[in-house]
């Protein structure tokens, strides 16, 4: 049992080292609630800081998620122009990107554990807290200082030990949020300079969005101009959907009609 | 017998019990000594599993100190050192 009784004797040593401060043991009392309190309002902080640290995470998820979405469309916009290479092109930034969603996750999730064990932790020392308030007037009012010692001392090193263990758990929070944090900064970064844009808007990206405009474009053209020869004004939207690649069918598919007509 | 799993809270645990989270914390204290970091986690994650199977959960609002501490789910075998060196445990 020698973990266990190692860390409990530490435990122990580092509560009473922290408990005699004071002349009047009844002033340890208020003391030790003073420090209470102040931890009460750190681990509520915690709580706070982690979780905006989660949101900045979920932000960035949603942007990555977005652009993935963006790439998506465009391969598959490429794939009914004929243009595999595009297409390629696109889903190849895409599963670059999945890879960072992926991280993102992870992340996500451990910081989502890290606030439910900081929430937990407020709960346990809320708890005790108001316990010890009670206890503390209890025995200002009833016991001589003397008499009170004994009490003070199980009172506060009671507390003392659940104090220990909520100060870990913020500290522990605070290293993984500090660490995710840097990460997190730097890829806000590469959101802002826009490498991750790149392949939807701007830089060297453009390519994929500018050949697939001038596609569509182009076969927008080719329809407006049907509709006006009074070839195919039902077939126009069907046309756009359809795709550069299959500019030839809508065509023929629809002489035999105008033929028809013309008839 | 009052167990404290850091970052989880206190568990109240038959005395009875102890003899198999003795061979529980056995385990951990043999992987520690190897350096084992692998074995160290499982043996842990036994180890507390044991505590919260045997132990019910002590009162909230009770001021008891407890009887054995244990370190919380998912530290690593550095972190258990420091742990047991460190000066920070207790606040100021």
């Amino acid at each position: 049992m020698s973990i266990m009784k190692r860390m409990s004797l530490i435990f122990r040593a580092k509560a009473n080292k922290a408990l005699d401060r004071a002349e009047d043991p009844r002033e340890t009392l208020d003391y030790s609630y003073q420090r209470q309190l102040e931890l009460l309002s750190n681990v509520r902080r915690g709580v706070a800081d982690v979780a905006t640290s989660r949101k900045r995470i979920e932000l960035q998820l949603a942007q990555l998620e977005q652009q993935a979405g963006k790439l998506q469309g465009q391969a598959e916009k490429a794939l009914q122009m004929d243009r595999e290479d595009l297409a390629r092109e696109a889903l190849t930034r895409k599963s670059g990107l999945a890879g960072q969603i992926d991280d993102l996750k992870t992340q996500h999730a451990q910081l989502q554990g890290e606030e439910e064990k900081l929430v937990n932790a407020q709960q346990r020392l809320q708890a005790k807290v108001e316990s010890f308030r009670t206890r503390k007037e209890t025995i200002k009012a009833t016991y001589t200082a003397a008499e009170a010692q004994t009490r003070i001392n199980e009172a506060v090193s009671g507390i003392g030990e659940e104090m220990g263990d909520v100060g870990m758990a913020i500290q522990r929070a605070e290293d993984k949020t500090a660490t995710m944090q840097a990460r997190a900064g730097a890829i806000d970064e590469l959101i802002a300079s826009g490498a991750l844009d790149d392949a939807t808007s701007q830089g060297s990206g453009d390519d994929i969005a500018r050949e697939l405009e001038s596609m569509s474009s182009q076969a927008d053209v080719e329809s407006e101009l049907m509709r006006l020869k009074g070839l195919s004004s039902p077939g126009a939207p069907g046309a756009i959907e359809a795709g550069a690649g299959d500019t030839s069918d809508v065509v023929s598919s629809e002489t035999p009609q105008s033929e028809g007509e013309q008839r | 017998m009052i167990i404290r799993v850091l970052g989880e809270g206190q568990y109240d645990v038959a005395d009875h019990a102890l003899d198999r989270l003795n061979e529980l914390d056995s385990a951990v204290e043999a992987a520690v000594a190897a350096s084992d970091e692998a074995a160290f986690g499982a043996a842990l994650e036994a180890l507390l599993d044991g505590v919260r199977t045997v132990g019910v959960p002590h009162d909230l609002d009770s001021l008891d100190e407890s009887d054995l501490i244990l370190p919380p789910p998912g530290a690593s075998i550095d972190e258990v050192r420091a742990m047991l060196d460190d000066d920070g445990l207790i606040p100021g």
